[in-house]
């Protein structure tokens, strides 16, 4: 696709000088006059009632402000899809580390003595910390039989394809919780004035999201809650739902203290407490021809949603439409459900569903591969979707994919066939052995379904007094590149530099409401709208005599500055209509779930040393068609983290629980990938385009997070001949898996053959 | 949050930042994280993790790369201090920084005050590191965005504008 004068192009970041220079303003570096800290005390234990809360002697309690759920004014909740989730514990507690308690004072390193001092005493009950001990329903902890969410996406008659099977292939696939680990820990500050309400400043994803919590639990209207995002230090869907939970709680101690207050998470209270991404266990059930054609299939996807409903039904929901992965079945039956236990709830994370059911595809294809005595490649040529061919859930394939082109251009890149040759030849002779994989994946873009149409999203482009344009959206900037990429589409649609656009602070005050920051929505929805509301601005000008058909930036910016004299200053608005091509029904989980697919094809390189069981990534293929790259520095940077989060998530990154607490709340000891643990990532585009974004672009910011776990994975198993199906598979998990395999010969796929 | 246990007394204590003299009062053991941050009003330093892990608290002590959450103040007295406020002189960006906003080393900017410095400290011993050294510098600076590529690449871009090559 063409580049314009500023979209695809990598012009600077918008607040890349403030970053570079320690400028940017993070909530903790920030202070109110007066202000005072607080602190959350946290259940010790997974369930129980709470039977007598005792203040410590050594404290002079006086001195602090201290807040219960008896405070609270309005809902005792965290509004979000559901209303289960307390803001603070209220007699009893369903998992470690609930907010029961909070605490604040002047001087913040006398805080966690306090904490310390405050001793709770609790009528422990039984506790369920698995999807198996949830399933089994001998304790009913979350409504009647523990389950957040079912849905199911039958398309075909599944029944009639196990007896036209050649094969039938089973496998189970498992993912564990993984943490975002975004460097900057939670915080938030809250001030509350009689005359104006709440304020509260926070590191977050979704002002929105907040807002309409705050409402709830103060009981108070929308004009008198105010949420402004400051500069985000990371956040990958971790800061989507908790800040509201923070700003509730330090909401709660400014009202009672009369004064502001800010919270600010350690690094072990941020791990342990707040939420993860959801563990995993998918069974696939396959029938497929001697050529490898799949007829059909049954996929059982479940997920642990942890002890509140909080994001689990949408990350269901996105887990079960992408479980089929890019690939044709004429019949399938995708059952999915998220179940309750007594852990911590888990919550949005880069991908929201999808990382776990496609590494679970991906894994099964090489697993089908293998039965079938085909290679990796030829399984997936078989079965990839082709224009005209429906998804799972009916969705057509549009004209310009081609997926075949996609998978041959990744397998010249990573030099495929010799290198898998030269592994194949080398390996008998070292302990290190080496090994390719591959993953083939998709990624839709925007809310699933009908979510855009609800969200109903709203952006605004207002003209300066200068002449200059600013952006006014709640869409925010966590380091994805929202504020440049916005901007860019601005300037480019109305032929103007990109200095002269702005783009406001999300601040509910100041912005309208363009929805949360979430689902790879906002290059592609919000870039659209933003670019509707531009072309409202030019509208405006011409209509009214300002601005002639044809201009120059000069004319565009003088007209800009003519019609703020004459007219103050304008803002123009544009709302999210569904495209009348996008078609979803609810109850049947069928239609179009995206407006628009992005496509991949990941390679990876693995070494692994049969002294040490390490794994060492050596090299790593990202290729990707996400319709036009509006930034390509952007769009790599995107690219090469999401792979490093994928690494991690096959190899490092495991939570270690103990009676449903994360034990390894610290980067000590739970390891994300160093410069040192990482080749070059190689990342490639395609641009084929899509109808439904800015300038054909499509959302990009989660694809990557999808496909590298079962490619390491797949190039691990090439290496040692040996299926591992579960992850993180850390050393001493290939040790147990190649120990297990030399022992029982135990495979775990299972094979029917009807020969 | 600080876990600094509370000392009775406080001391004088007198350190050069930024090619600045500064003088503080604090507790012996308090963190020099805190004290540059809330004493000195140096909020570039930022506080990743709080036990020496992930280096965002990274500056330069007597041209040494320290984690400032490790470091008790009173260690500090008389060292010569530099932040990623020092970097740039006036509204001119260090070649590090410049390198950083051009080749996409800095994403949500968290990490990125104790990147560069980690940076400034390899290029200082080493003006042309190979892709393996930069790694291996810059492996005690943990970065959650990028993946490391377009920070090696920053690196390796203000290697060459600064050796001319």
């Amino acid at each position: 696709m063409r580049n314009g004068n500023i979209v695809g192009r990598s012009v600077p970041r918008k607040e890349g000088h403030d970053k570079v220079t320690g400028r940017a303003l993070y909530v903790d570096d920030w202070t109110l006059p007066n202000m005072l800290y607080g602190a959350t005390v946290r259940s010790t234990i997974p369930r129980g009632k709470i039977k007598n809360i005792t203040f410590g002697c050594g404290i002079d309690w006086q001195q602090f402000v201290i807040v219960s759920a008896q405070d609270i004014p309005g809902k005792n909740c965290v509004a979000l899809i559901g209303e289960d989730q307390p803001c603070l514990a209220d007699g009893v507690v369903n998992h470690p580390e609930e907010p029961i308690l909070l605490l604040a004072h002047r001087d913040r390193h006398l805080l966690p003595k306090a904490v310390a001092a405050i001793s709770i005493e609790y009528e422990p009950l039984p506790a369920i910390f698995s999807i198996e001990e949830s399933e089994r329903l001998s304790e009913i902890i979350w409504g009647e039989e523990n389950i957040f969410k079912t849905c199911l996406i039958e398309k075909g008659d599944v029944h009639r394809v196990w007896e036209m099977a050649d094969h039938i292939i089973e496998g189970e696939y498992r993912t564990g919780a993984q943490e975002q680990l975004y460097i900057e820990n939670n915080g938030m500050i809250a001030e509350f004035d009689p005359r104006y309400g709440i304020t509260v400043w926070g590191s977050l994803q979704c002002p929105y999201y907040v807002h309409k919590s705050l409402m709830k639990l103060f009981n108070l209207p929308e004009d008198r809650v105010r949420v402004v995002q400051m500069e985000t230090g990371g956040a990958f869907g971790g800061k989507e739902d908790y800040p509201s939970m923070i700003a509730g709680h330090a909401a709660l101690l400014a009202i009672k203290s009369g004064r502001p207050v800010k919270i600010i998470y350690d690094r072990m209270e941020d791990m342990t407490a707040t939420t993860k991404r959801h563990p995993s266990r998918t069974r696939h059930r396959t029938a497929i021809t001697h050529d490898g054609q799949i007829l059909g299939g049954e996929i059982q996807f479940t997920i642990d949603g942890g002890a509140y409903q909080t994001l689990s039904p949408v990350v269901l929901s996105r887990g079960a439409i992408h479980a089929g992965g890019p690939y044709y079945w004429p019949a399938v039956r995708i059952q999915a459900k998220a179940v309750a236990t007594n852990v911590p709830p888990h919550g949005a994370f880069r991908g929201f569903g999808a990382p776990q059911s496609i590494f679970a595809m991906e894994r099964h294809m090489d697993e089908i591969a293998r039965v079938l005595q085909i290679s990796p490649i030829e399984i997936r040529r078989r079965n990839l979707l082709k224009p005209g061919q429906t998804t799972t859930t009916g969705q057509i394939v549009s004209e310009e994919t081609n997926l075949d082109k996609l998978l041959n251009r990744a397998l010249e890149l990573a030099d495929y066939d010799s290198q898998k040759a030269r592994f194949e030849s080398e390996n008998a002779r070292n302990s290190k052995k080496k090994g390719i994989g591959i993953a083939a994946f998709l990624h839709g873009a925007g809310f699933t379904g009908s979510g855009e149409r609800y969200l109903s999203s709203v952006v605004g482009v207002e003209v300066l007094s200068d002449g200059r344009l600013r952006v006014l959206v709640s869409s925010t900037e966590f380091g994805q590149g929202t504020n440049t990429v916005l901007c860019q589409i601005v300037a480019e649609t109305l032929g103007l530099a990109f200095d002269d656009v702005l783009i406001a602070q999300p601040d509910t005050n100041q912005v309208p409401n363009s929805g949360p920051t979430v689902a790879s929505r906002t290059a592609m929805v919000i870039g659209r709208l933003v670019q509707s509301a531009a072309i409202g601005i030019r509208g405006t000008l011409t209509s009214g005599g300002f601005l002639k058909e044809h201009y120059s930036r000069e004319e565009f910016l003088a007209a800009c500055r003519a019609y703020v004299e004459k007219h103050g200053p304008f803002r123009s608005l544009a709302r999210y209509e569904q495209p009348a091509d996008v078609v979803w029904d609810e109850e049947k989980y069928s239609g179009a779930a995206y407006a628009a697919f992005a496509w991949a094809v990941y390679i990876a390189e693995v070494t692994v040393d049969l002294t040490t069981y390490s794994v060492s990534v050596d090299d790593f293929v990202a290729l990707q068609e996400i319709g036009k790259v509006l930034h390509p520095v952007l769009a790599t940077g995107q690219i090469t983290g999401g792979v490093a989060q994928g690494i991690g998530f096959a190899l490092f990154e495991k939570v270690v629980w103990d009676q449903g607490r994360m034990q390894n709340g610290q980067m000590t000891n739970y390891i994300i990938p160093t410069s040192a643990d990482l080749p070059p990532i190689r990342v490639y585009f395609e641009e084929w385009g899509n109808a439904h974004g800015a300038f054909g672009a499509k959302g990009i910011g989660e694809l990557p997070m999808d496909g590298p776990a079962p490619a390491v994975v797949n190039a691990i198993t090439d290496a040692v001949g040996v299926a591992l199906n579960s992850i993180p598979a850390t050393p001493e998990d290939i040790f147990d898996a190649l120990s297990l395999n030399n022992q029982a010969g135990v495979i775990s796929s299972t094979t029917v053959n009807r020969d | 949050m600080s876990t600094t246990t509370h000392q009775p007394q406080k001391s004088e204590i007198s350190f050069t930042v930024n090619g600045q003299r500064a003088t503080v009062h604090a507790h012996p053991m308090e963190r020099l994280l805190d004290v540059l941050r809330q004493q000195v009003n140096l909020t570039g330093v930022k506080e990743g993790c709080g036990e020496g892990e992930c280096g965002s608290c990274s500056v330069l002590m007597n041209g040494v790369l320290v984690n400032s959450c490790l470091v008790p103040i009173l260690q500090a007295n008389g060292a010569d201090i530099v932040t990623i406020e020092g970097l740039a002189s006036q509204d001119r960006l260090h070649v590090l920084q410049q390198a950083f906003l051009d080749c996409g080393g800095a994403q949500c900017g968290i990490c990125t005050p104790g990147m560069i410095l980690a940076a400034l400290h390899l290029l200082s011993k080493n003006p042309q590191p190979s892709r393996e050294e930069m790694g291996e510098a810059l492996s005690g600076n943990l970065c959650r965005c990028t993946g490391y590529t377009q920070i090696v690449e920053s690196v390796a871009e203000a290697a060459r504008r600064s050796t001319g090559r």
